[in-house]
């Protein structure tokens, strides 16, 4: 069974190429999580905190509306967006939050690039009364500046990483830096399916309840698993985490969409599994954006979340052995679908869930309408109205807008949608 | 015996103990970091380390983040990491390591980097990122090639994995000194004194300590327990601040901390 891979290697992908200093810490975690996961009090303990304080489960919202975009096909969303803190992100958390208290730990470090997972991780430092410390690249604090607000009021430090690409791949380095020197007392909560084992498992299985809860949700609605799963891959950990309870579900497609930021044939994308080769970054062996030489390449997509030049290692393992697919999705193209599901639903994502949207779109057109495919609508876009309202030049045209030109914008939008849609 | 195992227990024959410097090939240009490095050997150091550049370097701190950053937006290559290995080899008769992070090594190809770093007259490989249990193929890479492989050990490290460390390594182990990254401290940790006394207990004859050593003084204590003292991050200031020269004068300060 695919669902049954524990690591530390998923085929030739993942182990543990970290400075020796952090073994100790790494076999400490791995031992506590394989003890907690077996404790029924820590199962309960999260599951608790999942009805309680998350708001789990999450719903399904089927989107007829949006779904005429995508050659009719049945779209449903399970609405991670609706989680507290506005993402799929809180789950992982929560799960290592508990963990670290179980190890005596009194001080969360995170890394964030977009700033859900260092928002979720300083709400958990919270409520578990502990101290944190997010690093967040220059560039991400700069784009995503409320999230850097959120996690100050939230009570955490957000160091601004000034390093390399100023990014979320810094921010790992600075966060691992970090652990390193403080791992008596401090947990690294790495917010991502990536990083030395145990995290690409670990991070997984504290994000299967998605994909567990989305089956059951789906086959409640419809009758039947759905013909495809598909998600947005950066780090990977929204994509994990819906797409493992399908692992084994032969006839059910899983996508994964890269950010293929200004196209993944230009030099400014961040469409790893895509464009890269295998290699080593962060702890883990898996496919990564790379010169010739090994150094890694600074990755560019417009969505902060994704723009990562590595990926967890059972994704690379997965695309490998062909269980599923990863396409890259443009800026513009996620962007079209962000403001589609806006307007046709309601629903504003996140950035990094219009990558998903904007590859259901394409996958709808070329599975008909008889098919019925599954998005996770991992996080909510209020965190990006800045650069939307920029994007789209809405702080301008707000005052002028009639509702003709909303409307003439809206058709616009269709048509560009459906011209883009022929090209693919 | 390896060439660096010979350098470090003469050193600890004539005088307290070896003296090793890093420095980063490509910093500020590859030529200055060839002469520095020939500074280092004509000024007291026992075995030379060489920085490879790399993107991601998380066991460094700032001084050495900022001048592999450099020579990589100079356009540093590996292949002048073996040119250098060359010339300062051809040069000055004191063994040359490296230092550099797994995945450059990985892409070159384990065998083929082995084979360049053996030609150019290199004598071994540090890997900061690469622990013993994940090293099957540089491990047999150095079997054949008979370059070292030097392998870390922490104060976090359990007394297996010291033993594993002992097990693996060979020209010396690299004993963290400290749970951080390179750069100068102002004081040595005591964890370090531990450590080097239970790789002893591991079996290990050929224990350096690194990170954070930066003064003559520290040196000597560190020498009054371990087989070298391992120096960077001062080294890549002294260069940074006032060329080869002022690496000439901190390695003849430093060195004179390895005097019995």
């Amino acid at each position: 069974m695919l669902k049954d891979e524990l690591g530390p290697y998923f085929g030739e992908f993942g182990g543990r190429f970290v400075p020796e200093s952090l073994i100790a810490a790494l076999d400490e975690l791995d031992a506590a999580y394989n003890e907690a996961k077996n404790d029924p009090e820590f199962v309960a303990e999260l599951a608790e905190l999942h009805a309680s304080y998350t708001g789990r489960p999450s719903i399904i919202t089927e989107v007829p509306r949006f779904a005429e975009y995508a050659g009719g096909a049945r779209i449903i969303l399970k609405r991670e967006d609706l989680n507290h803190t506005g993402s799929h992100k809180i789950n992982n958390v929560l799960g290592q939050a508990l963990l670290a208290r179980r190890l005596g730990k009194t001080r969360l470090i995170a890394e964030t690039g977009a700033g859900q997972h260092g928002v979720a991780t300083a709400t958990a430092a919270a409520l578990f009364g502990m101290s944190c410390i997010v690093y967040m690249g220059e560039v991400d604090t700069e784009r995503q500046a409320l999230n850097v607000a959120r996690m100050r009021l939230l009570g955490a430090e957000v160091i601004p990483v000034t390093a390399g690409s100023r990014t979320l791949k810094d921010a790992i380095n600075e966060g691992l830096r970090d652990w390193v020197a403080n791992v008596d007392d401090s947990h690294y909560l790495m917010g991502t399916v990536a990083g030395p084992h145990p995290f690409p498992v670990m991070v997984r299985d504290f994000h299967r309840v998605i994909g567990d809860e989305a089956r059951e949700q789906v086959i409640k609605l419809t009758g039947a698993l759905p013909d495809a799963v598909v998600a947005c891959v950066g780090g990977g950990s929204n994509a994990m985490g819906i797409f493992h309870a399908f692992l084994d579900d032969a006839d059910v497609a899983l996508y994964g969409y890269e950010a293929a930021g200004e196209g993944h044939l230009t030099e400014r994308h961040a469409a790893t599994l895509t464009r890269g080769r295998p290699g080593v970054l962060h702890g883990a062996r898996s496919y990564m954006l790379q010169d010739a030489e090994g150094q890694t390449i600074e990755s560019h997509s417009i969505s902060a979340g994704l723009d990562y030049p590595g990926v967890g290692p059972e994704h690379s393992w997965l695309k490998d052995i062909g269980r599923a697919n990863y396409e890259p999705i443009t800026d513009a193209e996620a962007m079209d679908a962000l403001r589609l599901l806006s307007r046709t639903e309601g629903i504003i994502p996140a950035i990094e869930s219009a990558h998903a949207l904007a590859g259901a779109i394409k996958l709808g057109k070329e599975l008909g309408p008889d098919s019925v495919i599954l998005v996770n609508l991992s996080g909510r876009g209020d965190k990006d109205m800045e650069t939307a309202a920029e994007y789209f030049d809405l702080i301008d045209s707000a005052e002028k807008a009639s509702a003709e030109d909303r409307k003439a914008s809206d058709k616009k939008a269709a048509d560009e949608q459906n011209a883009a849609g022929n090209k693919s | 015996m390896s060439a660096v195992e010979v350098a470090i227990a003469q050193a600890n024959r004539d005088r307290a103990g070896a003296l090793i410097g890093y420095l980063p090939v490509g910093f500020p240009t590859v030529a200055e970091s060839i002469e520095a490095a020939v500074a280092l050997a004509e000024n007291g150091v026992d075995v030379i380390e060489l920085g490879l550049p790399y993107s991601d370097p998380v066991m460094d701190g700032p001084a050495i983040q900022k001048a592999t950053q450099l020579a990589l937006t100079n356009g540093f290559r590996l292949q002048d990491g073996f040119d250098a290995v060359a010339e300062i080899t051809s040069r000055v008769s004191t063994p040359v390591v490296l230092m550099s992070y797994w995945n450059p090594i990985m892409q070159y190809g384990v065998d083929r980097f082995a084979d360049e770093l053996k030609a150019a007259g290199g004598a071994g490989i540090i890997t900061p990122d690469l622990v013993s249990d994940e090293a099957a193929d540089w491990i047999a890479a150095s079997e054949r090639t008979g370059l070292d492989r030097i392998f870390l050990a922490a104060p976090s490290s359990s007394d297996e994995r010291l033993v594993r460390a002992v097990e693996a390594s060979t020209g010396f182990v690299y004993a963290v000194s400290t749970m951080g990254i390179t750069g100068a401290r102002s004081d040595v940790d005591i964890a370090a004194k531990t450590l080097v006394a239970r790789l002893r207990e591991a079996g290990s004859t050929s224990a350096c300590v690194g990170l954070g050593i930066s003064t003559a003084e520290q040196v000597r204590e560190v020498l009054t327990y371990a087989d070298g003292a391992i120096v960077g991050s001062v080294f890549v200031s002294a260069l940074s601040s006032g060329g080869v020269d002022a690496v000439a004068k901190t390695a003849a300060s430093l060195s004179t901390g390895t005097l019995a």
